[in-house]
């Protein structure tokens, strides 16, 4: 009788199949077409880099503009790497990143560390809570939270420094304390992202290696050092692998609005992504910005597979993909 | 008295069960970190929120201070009397978070569902599609070009809205939650008993998944409500910019918060000439960061519950 069952019903299980997999077509089909047209046709405006982008004046359209632009070869990418201010950008950009990098490592792995180390939960939680406003908030609004602080007319540092009988300093205008400035607006807002991360593959932990090992005569720092880390190694290295492939892109808004776009600041703050939107908006050199967004997608490539590998060769289970 | 020593039999014993935590003065000194730095998290926003109940003649005198000379509402007695163009942004705000919220999460389901499904012929190939444009894109240059031409974003609520729409990001924490809350034999089971696809997605599978798609939904609304920069790029208009642009604007000059005002005239320019500057623009951010603040504690659960399911593995 089954036999029987599954043979009548072959004919139609195909057209059940095809009829199913048509359905779930139809389901990807809005975010198919949304990551076409949004995403992978201005792709194909990546040809922009190797030309000489005018607009077309008869019919300027984004096609006929490209079509009609002169082929320049990798001119606008030699501007990349001749001149003083793309070394400034690029320098800029890497050096934040590899700094961010390291110390929101260490600062968020320490302070979930210390979260978890806290007995009183409703202490820890209100910590957490505290600590991960910062994150919910744009860029604008942290903008305005600095120039609360440093405003040359009425800002809180500089009335300061009269008080003190310092000399004054002009934030806006004088790029040398920027590094600085924008690591700690950097940190204030997107530690408490981290650390939440942390903290909850330090929670994931089975509590019966620590019982096993309090019980052996490990101290908690020990436990710490022998269980914790390496139970929470993935975790970092998921998470270093993903900071590493976005070492040539920055936060376009932190660089942007923070220093109020302040033309004397770019030395410390002008970063490839503020120079993409600069090219663009401000000088109007599109072909060079396309190069610039080009470069960073590549390397960012190049950089995400190397951590990759370099990870899976270590510790296999690690790894991204 | 033997109830009272076996008392202090049980506080020694409940003490010693600290053997597997660290020292009190240990724990003194995290909380004190920890808390130092919590304060740095809160303090510029509590700072904001002293300066626009400043009185501009105290701050024209001391600046900005945690302890002003004056206390006043001019700020917000100005925004209530004059800041239409305020309202028409919280309008546009909200609707575009709404909106824009409502077809994310739409489109974001639908598309991860489908990677979810195990038998789903080309899940393999959709899968890579969506991810790759995580990896690589074609640019700034190129995507604004083809937005504003072939897809006539400019000037429009749409603008602000379609360029958001799908996050890879967020169809991988959706697709997680899927897969680790949906039993793959319910999806037998609802098609054996003769239910359609949308229909055992909509009925049986997202009641299951409430809490992924509310932590995919918090997600798309907070980049919604956060976002300036597609109104920077696309949106001249003022009538239809959002809270967030606005308040980039005022940067620059407060006077843009009458640009849609209903008593333009003579009126305006003498109530200009008083306008208090700078504790207005504090009233702004005050203002624009007061609904997240409120929201924050009901949403914090599910952001959290979200971000660690879709960081775990992509």
């Amino acid at each position: 009788m089954p036999k029987a069952l599954n043979t009548a019903k072959a004919p139609s299980k195909g057209f059940a199949k095809r009829k199913k997999n048509l359905i779930l077509l139809s389901m990807v089909a809005p975010g198919a077409i949304w990551l076409i047209l949004l995403r992978y046709i201005p792709m194909f405006g990546i040809v922009i880099a190797f030309k000489d982008y005018k607009f077309y004046s008869k019919n300027p359209t984004f096609i006929n503009n490209i079509i009609h632009s002169d082929w320049v070869g990798l001119k606008n990418f030699e501007f990349l790497f001749t001149t003083t201010d793309s070394w400034v950008m690029i320098r800029n950009t890497i050096g934040y990143n590899m700094l961010w990098i390291g110390l929101g490592l260490v600062i968020s792995v320490a302070f979930a560390l210390m979260l978890n180390e806290i007995t009183n939960k409703f202490v820890a939680k209100a910590h957490q809570t505290l600590m991960f406003f910062p994150y919910f908030l744009s860029w604008i609004v942290v903008s305005y939270f600095v120039m609360a602080f440093l405003d040359p007319t009425r800002g809180l540092l500089p009335h300061l420094f009269k008080d003190w009988g310092l000399e004054p300093v002009n934030w806006y205008q004088d790029p040398k304390p920027w590094p600085l400035i924008l690591t700690i607006s950097n940190l204030l807002k997107n530690t408490g992202y981290s650390t939440i991360l942390y903290l909850a593959a330090i929670t994931g932990i089975d509590k019966s290696q620590y019982e096993a090992a309090a019980i052996d005569g490990a101290t908690r720092w020990k436990q710490i050092i022998y269980i914790t880390i390496p139970c929470i190694k993935p975790m970092i290295a998921v998470l270093l692998i993903m900071n590493l492939g976005k070492v040539f892109n920055s936060d376009f808004g932190l660089f942007f609005t923070v220093p109020k776009n302040s033309g004397p600041l770019f030395p410390t703050t002008q970063t490839i992504d503020t120079y993409v939107h600069r090219a663009i908006f401000a000088t109007g050199s599109m072909g060079m910005s396309a190069a610039a967004s080009l470069l960073q997608n590549i390397v960012g490539f190049v950089f995400l597979m190397g951590a990759n590998t370099i990870v899976r060769k270590i510790d296999e289970d690690s790894s991204l993909f | 008295m033997n109830n009272s020593k076996n008392m202090i039999k049980y506080d020694r014993a409940k003490r010693n069960k600290r053997l597997n935590k660290i020292s009190i003065p240990a724990e003194i000194i995290i909380n004190i970190i920890l808390g130092a730095f919590c304060l740095l998290c809160v303090i510029p926003f509590i700072f904001v929120i002293i300066i626009s109940f400043t009185s501009e003649n105290s701050i024209r005198e001391n600046g900005f201070s945690f302890i002003p000379a004056e206390w006043s509402l001019q700020a917000y007695e100005f925004v209530f009397e004059l800041g239409d163009q305020l309202w028409r942004s919280y309008f546009n705000s909200f609707y575009i978070t709404i909106l824009g919220t409502l077809l994310s999460v739409l489109i974001c389901v639908l598309y991860s569902y489908a990677l979810f499904r195990t038998d789903f012929k080309y899940r393999k190939f959709f899968t890579f599609f969506c991810f790759f444009t995580m990896l690589f894109g074609g640019g700034l240059a190129p995507t604004y070009v083809v937005s504003k031409q072939l897809l006539g974003l400019s000037d429009n609520y749409s603008a602000m809205i379609v360029p958001a729409l799908l996050s890879p990001f967020n169809v991988i924490i959706m697709r997680t939650f899927f897969q680790t809350s949906i039993p793959t034999e319910l999806i037998e089971a609802a098609a054996i008993d003769g239910s359609g696809e949308y229909n055992t997605l909509f009925r049986i599978v997202t009641p299951i998944a409430k809490p992924g798609i509310a932590t995919v939904a918090l997600l798309y609304a907070l980049a919604y409500w956060n976002d300036w920069y597609l109104a920077m790029l696309y949106v001249k208009d003022a009538s239809k910019i959002p809270l967030q642009y606005l308040l980039m604007q005022t940067q620059n000059s407060v006077d843009y918060l009458l640009k849609n005002s209903s008593q333009i005239g003579a009126g305006v320019v003498k109530e200009l000439s008083k306008l208090p500057q700078d504790s207005l623009r504090m009233a702004l951010v005050v203002l624009i960061v007061i609904p997240i603040a409120c929201a924050y504690p009901f949403f914090q659960r599910y952001i959290i519950s979200g971000l660690t399911v879709g960081s775990v593995k992509g």
